[in-house]
């Protein structure tokens, strides 16, 4: 980004084709970033608008009006209030959806009154024929003393003209309020208002003293003045519904002069298609299928490319073995760095899919009906219609299903939601189900066709589930937070997906897996590394002691090496801190080599094979896991002489990955989204806790 | 006096001028304005929300939501 880059901010109610837009004018050349001073992100790109003019776009949250009622809508505000030259922008890009526009022109007006510079872009006009639309553009860019231009994103169409007009605005750097709205209401109260600061304009000193949001550049005298105005809070709502009808007032006379609707154009196709999607059986049943379907298509799909993955990385792993000098630093690099990035890469194909899904329900709309079908189910368990999102996201990964939740307006819904959401089985639990299924329950059908294995699979699911939904029940019944449950939803028309934006939107959520769990699997895979490989005295003696101990059982080589490798882990650092975790685990029937898998766990779930794999001294094979598989399966309990993965204890371990919260990266995004501590620690040990309990309860019924 | 929660499917009414100090910011912002023309659409299978159309926005809402804004039937 160079200086002389117009500064664009690009706004507009949701459904509008906000996105679409965004994507036209930048292309590849998106970036998220944060906002500075607060946490969340920020989606921005670059424009090429003419040879010789780039433009930085900003894409904020989608919303219906300036007054902000949940996270993604109060960024908004943030920035717009925000007198900061580095930062705030020089033009307002505001879109409006054609079919739709008297709503989004509430919000262009309010923008307006900012007198922050404006261009309107009206989307969607080539669906002006069918639907019998008809503008004056003349007369309405002279009432609405803005340049207008008509444009049809998805079509690409109106793209260079939007950029022309962008590069006008910016050099006449024209700006006026559009309602000068408030002096209709109680003139000697607004005159009062605006006598405070030069350095703003009425409507947003009006806006600091609704929203209680005051930019860091307003002094601290006029902040005070402001705040006296906040005293009288029936006649501040008074006066913002007044403003917004007579908002509505002056769009209707302008739209009455500019804009026609031939009503009989209209078509059925919406209510037609609610009808099946709402219906009060079909309606559910089509949504359960639909899960059905995603769930089958990631397990189909994702499995090539994971294998793929995993073995380019094991192979790689081995080359730079083979090619470097042994040492510390190869050992880092083989041992610690190249499996940790494989770590993370390796779940990209399922996370990927799942939200390519997820945002095709989003962009035709039906996400909505969702939406609307589980509210009152929702509520029920303390959380919203638009919990659902996060809820299904997170059988891909906790993370940006968190970051969904910013959508839900009610402080203690959106908790809920956040707190349960890592109940749901994530794509990382799925490596240490799959190996411990296979490792317990006989691979053969019952009534004929149902696969016992993919049963107890579809169990654990349906397990972590229901977990969520009782643990939201109980916090909805223990948290003592009052914050007033609000729910609006609006229900777009029915649309088909654009290849484009779902492409998008897939890159920028695996991003959000890959840069935010990516750095944590990594620096705790470093770690754990440098545990598993040093320890005290005993450690060093390891191997020296183990050839003297089997020098006799004339062992071949390889033997010998893994025999020494194991030798090694169980005096190693991590070897001792699971063997001094050993007794409050043998409870669950675990040994000190399965706390060990627990304990690497934190880092990234799935780390339990591997590290299984290593501790059991398997060649470092990871194409084949039956390898493990074997030396799982061959493993004896030395108490029992039987082995050790025997069906209570598998079942055990399963009950504990399907509770516990072992994910660092889940906790430093809740700590992220909570702004505290405290609720990634009550999740951590509230969940860590019933882990233990139901596994404790598992093992002693079963075995 | 009948609210928008008192609707059937497909029936219309007109929201009160009364009802102005009763309906949320958010709801009038989306076009829920008093003297608006709205039509229940659906509702949903367990009764809540419901599903309006209003200044041409389709909306849902919840119940409790809808019994506060008051209409007169067409």
């Amino acid at each position: 980004m160079s200086k002389n880059d117009i500064k664009v901010a690009l706004i507009g109610n949701p459904n509008t084709g906000k996105t679409s837009l965004f994507n036209q004018l930048t292309g590849l050349n998106q970036k998220v970033g944060n906002y500075p001073g607060i946490t969340v992100d920020k989606k921005e790109g670059v424009s090429k608008l003419s040879s010789t003019q780039n433009a930085v776009i900003t894409d904020l949250p989608g919303t219906y009006s300036i007054n902000p009622t949940s996270l993604d809508e109060s960024i908004v505000l943030k920035t717009l209030l925000k007198k900061d030259i580095a930062t705030s922008p020089d033009v307002i890009l505001v879109v409006a959806d054609v079919e739709n526009l008297k709503r989004n022109l509430l919000l262009f007006s309010q923008i307006k009154d900012l007198e922050i510079p404006t261009v309107l872009a009206i989307n969607m006009v080539d669906q002006m024929v069918k639907k019998g639309i008809s503008i004056d553009l003349t007369a309405l860019e002279k009432e609405l003393n803005t340049e207008v231009v008509l444009i049809s994103a998805r079509k690409n169409q109106g793209i260079q003209e939007v950029k022309e007009a962008i590069i006008r605005c910016y050099v006449t750097a024209k700006a006026s309020p559009l309602c000068g709205i408030n002096h209709q209401i109680d003139p000697d109260y607004f005159d009062a208002l605006k006598k405070i600061s030069p350095n703003y304009s009425l409507y947003e000193l009006w806006l600091m003293v609704t929203q209680n949001n005051f930019p860091d550049t307003i002094s601290s005298k006029e902040k005070e003045q402001l705040l006296e105005f906040k005293k009288d809070v029936s006649k501040l709502k008074k006066y913002q519904h007044k403003e917004t009808i007579y908002r509505y007032q002056e769009i209707n006379k302008i739209l009455k002069k500019t804009y026609i609707v031939d009503k009989t154009k209209a078509t059925d196709l919406r209510s037609r298609l609610d009808k099946i999607f709402t219906h009060k059986i079909f309606g559910y049943v089509f949504f359960v299928f639909l899960l059905l379907l995603i769930f089958q298509s990631i397990f189909d799909w994702a499995s090539f490319p994971m294998d793929f993955i995993d073995g380019t990385f094991a192979k790689l792993s081995n080359y730079v073995k083979s090619n470097l000098p042994a040492g510390v630093f190869t050992d880092l690099l083989t041992e610690g760095i190249i499996p940790g990035i494989g770590g993370v890469l390796i779940f990209i194909p399922q996370i990927a899919i799942l939200f390519m899904f997820i945002a095709i329900l989003e962009e035709t709309g039906y996400m909505s009906r969702v939406v609307f079908l589980m509210d009152k189910i929702m509520r029920r368990f303390g959380m919203n219609g638009k919990s659902i999102i996060p809820l299904i996201s997170g059988t891909a990964c906790a993370i940006p299903a968190i970051m969904a939740t910013r959508t839900i307006s009610s402080w203690k819904e959106r908790l809920i939601t956040i707190l349960v959401t890592p109940f749901t089985t994530c794509s990382a639990r799925l490596p240490v189900y799959a190996i411990l299924i296979a490792l317990i329950i006989p691979n053969k059908k019952i009534f004929g066709f149902l696969n016992l294995q993919g049963l107890v699979l579809l169990f654990l699911y349906a397990l972590g589930f229901a977990t969520a939904i009782l643990a939201a029940y109980i916090l909805n019944k223990t948290l003592k937070i009052k914050s007033k449950s609000f729910f609006v939803v609006e229900m777009p028309n029915y649309k088909l997906p654009s290849v484009k934006n779902v492409f998008f939107e897939v890159v920028e959520k695996t991003k959000s897996f890959v840069f935010e769990a990516g750095k944590i699997i990594l620096a705790l895979s470093i770690v754990l590394w440098f545990l598993a490989s040093n320890g005290p005295s005993s450690f060093d003696n390891a191997e020296k002691n183990t050839i003297e101990n089997v020098a006799n059982q004339n062992l071949s080589d390889d033997e010998l090496q893994q025999k020494i490798a194991s030798a090694k882990l169980e005096n190693s650092y991590i070897g001792i801190l699971g063997k001094t975790i050993e007794p409050t685990i043998k409870p669950l029937g675990y040994d000190w080599k399965i706390g060990i898998a627990l304990i690497t766990s934190f880092a990234a779930r799935e780390v339990f094979v591997g590290t299984l794999a290593t501790i059991y001294s398997v060649e470092a094979d990871d194409e084949d896991t039956s390898t493990i598989k074997q030396k799982m399966a061959s493993e004896i309990n030395i108490d029992t002489g039987k082995n050790r993965f025997n069906f209570p204890v598998g079942m055990s371990l399963m009950v504990f990955y399907a509770f516990a919260m072992q994910c660092m990266a889940t906790l430093a995004i809740v700590k992220r989204e909570t702004k505290t501590w405290k609720w990634p620690l009550i999740q951590l040990f509230g969940m860590g806790l019933l882990a233990y309990i139901s596994s404790l309860i598992t093992y002693q019924i079963l075995s | 006096m009948s609210t928008i929660a008192s609707l059937q499917i497909g029936e219309m009414g007109y929201i009160s001028e009364e009802a102005l100090d009763f309906i949320p910011l958010k709801l009038l912002e989306m076009g829920c304005l008093p003297g608006a023309e709205v039509k229940l659409v659906q509702i949903a299978p367990l009764k809540d929300p419901i599903y309006i159309c209003v200044n041409g926005s389709h909306l849902a809402i919840r119940k409790e939501t809808a019994a506060q804004i008051q209409i007169l039937k067409s």
